[in-house]
């Protein structure tokens, strides 16, 4: 294909200005964290003295340690558990293909695209009811369950279009079910299953409703919850403010930047099988 | 989302015979190639069955059980019927919630969509260089970010120091600057600025990928056929990339309605209630207004409003077979 020379330069133009569109609000949320604590700073002007310090009085208004701790272990609590169950079940719908499977998927289907707000309130009371309400279980179990629907149907989608011949073969050699799926189910499923575990480690640790609703205590909130915490706080002082989300921000983009090829695969799959 | 093979309708071949159950496996062209007892794929499936069970489909019928009394969370429910649902389409304050989410449809969904067209349309040529090779990378960065995050880095740009007012200030608009997201009558538009930023990066690159997969052969027919860029666009590049709007346009939709982190942090609902949404509605009648019985109804409805604004939108843009 010959491309025009007008078009190509069009074409570098718009990236050129899409890339600023999406990158100048953290240019401004940057300079603004670097100006003087309390100060009232217009939106992009460099500091006449860049205070470094701020990140780090963020970092401990923040509580920042205490909050990496508590959302790494709520995606410890959520992911792995969420991840087995939905292989499990997906292996299920899609290859063992038991009788009444039609009316099961149909059931994960319809929670595919539940606003979250749309339970939030039973299932306070119902948290509420198991006595775990304040504990991080409060977020972990409510999320596996909500992250079923999508999870399920994306290993479903994979163990769909397995050939059956694979499986015949193994149950030749006398594995069973369990052994079948373990041994040689679950490492042909990996690409699938960790583009999965991206997606949900990221919907977990930025998940924001449940946190607030769910649980009081920032120290024991998901990363995003803790943020809101954080501006209710501090909301006055903008250079505090802004490096404080900098930095509240920084973990998700770290991990997506390491992992920016399967990030962005996965998220693009995710969106058009979700 | 939904596809057209999903309704509880046998599956290819003598699935639906009867018989079937003990050893599927061993009857030729049945859909299982696995010989396996028939509790054994209810075994597999029951965990996430149960997890989904407790935590969603039952809060699902909570809610709309509790819709049709009035409880304060606390002591004893009283029976109301339908009144709660009546509330939800009369008051003002709660119907104003709903007539909002549609109107953000315009900015998290409709802009994105059309601009990321036009975008995707205008790079797919260089869509392989090194410059769209890191670009790919910097716009999905607002969907990586915990959209709270999104929320104060541009309550930040839209205040009445920030950035937006510096930049209109510099070109001479001096006149219109203000607190963007407090003015009641931006506060709603600068909301949707924000779901517009989060949204336009994904949609650019699903809409750029769907573009890569089309023949280039129907552009070299449509170019000898001698359409400019513009024809070419609306005769080719829309109607091969149904699929993609589709999922664009569903994705896009459900953020609209039931957006809350953005809301919450930005503008918490107000001023006034000009950006008071659904989402943010329930969560103050259930937990400040101890009112639960209406925030159940209004609960009800978001879900249904998904629903209705979604479905139609898969069946127009599924691919025919």
């Amino acid at each position: 294909m010959i491309v025009g020379k007008r078009e190509a330069w069009t074409g570098r133009v718009f990236l050129v200005l899409l890339m600023a569109f999406t990158i100048v609000p953290f240019i401004s949320l940057f300079v603004t964290a670097l100006h003087p604590s309390g100060s009232y700073p217009s939106g992009l002007e460099w500091p006449s003295e860049p205070r470094w310090g701020n990140f780090a009085d963020a970092f401990r208004a923040a509580h920042m340690g205490d909050l990496l701790w508590s959302s790494t272990l709520i995606v410890l609590g959520v992911v792995p558990v969420s991840l087995v169950l939905a292989t499990m079940a997906g292996f299920a719908l899609g290859h063992l293909r038991m009788a009444g499977r039609h009316l099961v998927f149909l059931m994960f289907v319809l929670g595919l695209t539940l606003p979250f707000e749309g339970i939030i309130t039973p299932l306070y009371y119902l948290v509420r009811d198991m006595g775990l309400l304040n504990t991080r279980w409060a977020i972990i179990l409510p999320l596996i369950g909500l992250f079923m629907p999508f999870a399920v149907y994306w290993m479903r989608a994979h163990f769909i279009n397995l050939p059956d011949d694979l499986s015949e073969a193994a149950q030749l050699d006398g594995a069973n079910v369990w052994q079948l799926f373990w041994r040689v189910h679950v490492p042909l499923a990996a690409p699938a299953i960790s583009s999965l575990a991206i997606l949900l480690f990221l919907w977990t640790w930025n998940q924001f409703l449940l946190a607030i609703v769910l649980v009081d205590d920032p120290a024991k909130r998901t990363m995003a919850g803790a943020l809101g915490a954080f501006q209710g706080q501090w909301g006055t002082d903008i250079p505090l403010l802004c490096a404080g989300s900098l930095l509240i921000l920084a973990p998700t983009l770290i991990v997506f930047l390491i992992f920016q090829r399967r990030f962005v695969s996965a998220l693009l799959q995710g969106s058009v099988k979700g | 989302m939904t596809s057209p093979s999903t309704g509880p309708k046998p599956g290819p071949g003598p699935a639906g015979a009867p018989g079937r159950g003990r050893r599927p496996g061993l009857r030729p062209g049945a859909p299982a190639g696995l010989r396996t007892r028939w509790w054994v794929g209810w075994a597999f499936a029951a965990p996430a069955l149960a997890a989904y069970a407790v935590f969603v489909l039952w809060p699902m019928v909570l809610t709309a059980q509790y819709s049709l009394y009035q409880w304060n969370g606390i002591g004893p429910s009283t029976w109301v019927g339908l009144d709660n649902y009546g509330r939800v389409f009369t008051d003002p304050e709660l119907l104003d919630t709903i007539l909002n989410a549609i109107r953000l449809i315009v900015f998290f969904s409709v802009i994105p969509v059309l601009l990321g067209l036009a975008i995707a349309a205008t790079i797919r040529r260089i869509a392989a260089s090194r410059l769209a090779v890191v670009a790919r990378t910097v716009v999905f960065v607002p969907q990586v970010i915990p959209l709270v995050a999104a929320g104060i880095t541009w309550s930040w740009l839209l205040s009445s120091d920030g950035l937006v007012n510096q930049l209109l200030s510099a070109i001479g608009l001096g006149g219109v600057t203000r607190a963007w997201l407090g003015d009641l009558s931006t506060a709603l538009p600068a909301v949707g600025v924000i779901g517009a930023w989060v949204q336009l990066g994904l949609c650019t690159l699903l809409l750029l990928a769907g573009m890569s997969r089309i023949d280039p052969a129907l552009y070299e027919a449509a170019r000898l056929d001698g359409a400019g860029p513009l024809r070419e666009f609306f005769s080719v590049t829309v109607p091969s990339l149904r699929q993609e709007i589709g999922v664009c346009v569903t994705v896009t939709v459900i953020s609209a309605l039931a957006s809350f982190d953005i809301i919450y942090i930005s503008t918490q609902g107000g001023p006034g209630n000009s950006t008071m949404v659904p989402g943010l509605e329930i969560f103050y009648q259930a937990f400040s207004d101890r009112e639960i019985g209406v925030a159940s109804a209004l609960a009800v409805v978001l879900m249904a409003l998904v629903l209705l604004c979604v479905l139609p939108v898969q069946r127009l843009t599924r691919e025919r077979p």
